[in-house]
């Protein structure tokens, strides 16, 4: 591994009161889940932090439940376990679908939700999913926990509205109406990082979310108004082309990821109908 | 920290960070290991922790404290999976084959004949460059019916 690890440290959570502790007190320390993202990070040569924070003792981060109808999916919830789960295949069937296409089944079985969504990537699979089920993001600090709207949790580029004394410990989804769409676009079907990713929900206002087109997650307001105003779906693309801002990167061009996107939403519009 | 390891306890002194892939390399000197992307995209690392495959390049060894891993080592050398592996000469080059065999163990003992759609998605963590996979599928079916046999 590029970067030395020696000089580091690591504290392993036993509760989760002692776990925003150590946020609170040592600032600077960086949340450790599965590890997926974190170690690639060290394996490129880049230093996340000198202090790390075991989050995988707090069992309980790991459940999956419901509460007032609300899908209550713990931070540590892997993208295996959210396969498995009854509840999550019965609430959010494009969320099992976005799980089955993280990674290999080695990323799935380690991988898990808080980290797709802490470490705040564009091309986050979950991302998508979350935006249009209108999820909100369970934060717990030294003050108590807050309940942020999925949709506003994001400020920018790998930024998010999380403090860094602040535990991300679940997310919530609530009942959906309507059918869900996910669909993913990567080099490769199996084990390759996000081209474009989209998710949809064809509710008689439609909810669409994009990821890898913009430096967050973005729902898409103009091109849902278009669909749901009854405007003919060329003319919502047309929208869409307008709407998102994708750019030239290693993995695709902003041309690709504008017509893909198109052909996605086209492609969403007439398989849900 | 504790852990079994191949079927034994085991108590290890080391940094809690470090990679448990470096770990079993380096330390306990289990070198069917291997080392390939470090980035966990080619699954030539693959362990298995609790009975699930994962990449030992993106564990650090802290995790495993109280786990049963389980290397290649530990599935013997005599295993069918391991036999038909040369038989269908499923391996070539041999640096996947270790992570190949851990990420396929499950298929083999699952009572259903896998499908090549499940083959194919259990195999997708693990890269192989030389083999198209195809060679790697008849070594999967032909262990499983010997498995299942009788």
């Amino acid at each position: 591994m590029r970067t030395a690890t020696r000089d580091f440290t690591l504290r392993r959570a036993r509760t989760l009161a002692g776990a925003v502790s150590v946020l609170r007190d040592e600032p600077g320390t960086v949340p450790l889940a599965g590890c997926t993202d974190v170690y690639v990070a060290l394996q490129f040569g880049q230093r996340p932090g000198k202090r790390y924070l075991d989050l995988t003792p707090l069992k309980a981060l790991r459940r999956i439940t419901t509460r007032d109808g609300w899908l209550v999916i713990g931070a540590l919830a892997t993208y295996t376990d959210l396969q498995r789960s009854r509840l999550v295949r019965a609430h959010v069937p494009m969320l099992v679908e976005a799980a089955r296409l993280v990674g290999g089944l080695q990323i799935q079985n380690r991988g898990t939700v808080g980290g797709n969504l802490a470490n705040a990537s564009p091309a986050g699979d979950t991302l998508p999913v979350f935006a249009v089920a209108e999820a909100q993001v369970v934060l717990l600090g030294p003050e108590g926990e807050r309940r942020v709207p999925f949709t506003s949790f994001y400020t920018g580029y790998r930024a998010s509205v999380r403090r860094s004394d602040e535990l991300l410990t679940a997310v919530e989804v609530p009942p959906i109406e309507g059918r869900q769409w996910f669909r993913k676009v990567g080099t490769r079907a199996a084990q390759a990082i996000s081209k474009v990713v989209f998710a949809g929900v064809r509710a008689s206002a439609p909810r669409l979310a994009l990821g890898s087109v913009g430096p967050t997650v973005v729902r898409l307001p103009r091109t849902e108004r278009s669909l749901a105003s009854g405007e003919p779906i060329e003319a919502a693309l047309d929208v869409l082309r307008g709407e998102i801002s994708p750019i030239d990167d290693l993995r695709s061009s902003a041309d690709y990821r504008r017509e893909v996107s198109a052909n996605l939403v086209r492609e969403f519009w007439a398989g849900t109908a | 920290m504790k852990l079994r390891l191949n079927g034994a306890a085991r108590e290890l002194d080391v940094h809690p960070l470090r990679r448990l892939l470096d770990v079993l390399r380096e330390d306990l000197l289990l070198t069917g290991t291997k080392e390939g992307c470090g980035e966990g995209e080619c699954g030539a690392c693959t362990v298995l922790v609790d009975g699930l495959p994962v990449v030992s390049c993106l564990v650090p060894v802290a995790q495993v404290e109280g786990c049963d891993v389980v290397t290649i080592e530990g599935v013997g050398g005599d295993h069918p999976l391991q036999r038909s592996m040369m038989a269908e000469v499923g391996a070539q080059c041999g640096i996947c084959t270790p992570g190949v065999v851990l990420a396929a163990l499950a298929l083999v003992d699952a009572d259903r004949k896998p499908t090549l759609a499940r083959m194919r998605e259990a195999l997708a963590g693990n890269l192989c460059r030389c083999t198209g996979y195809e060679a790697i599928h008849r070594a999967v079916l032909a262990a499983h019916a010997e498995r299942h046999a009788k």
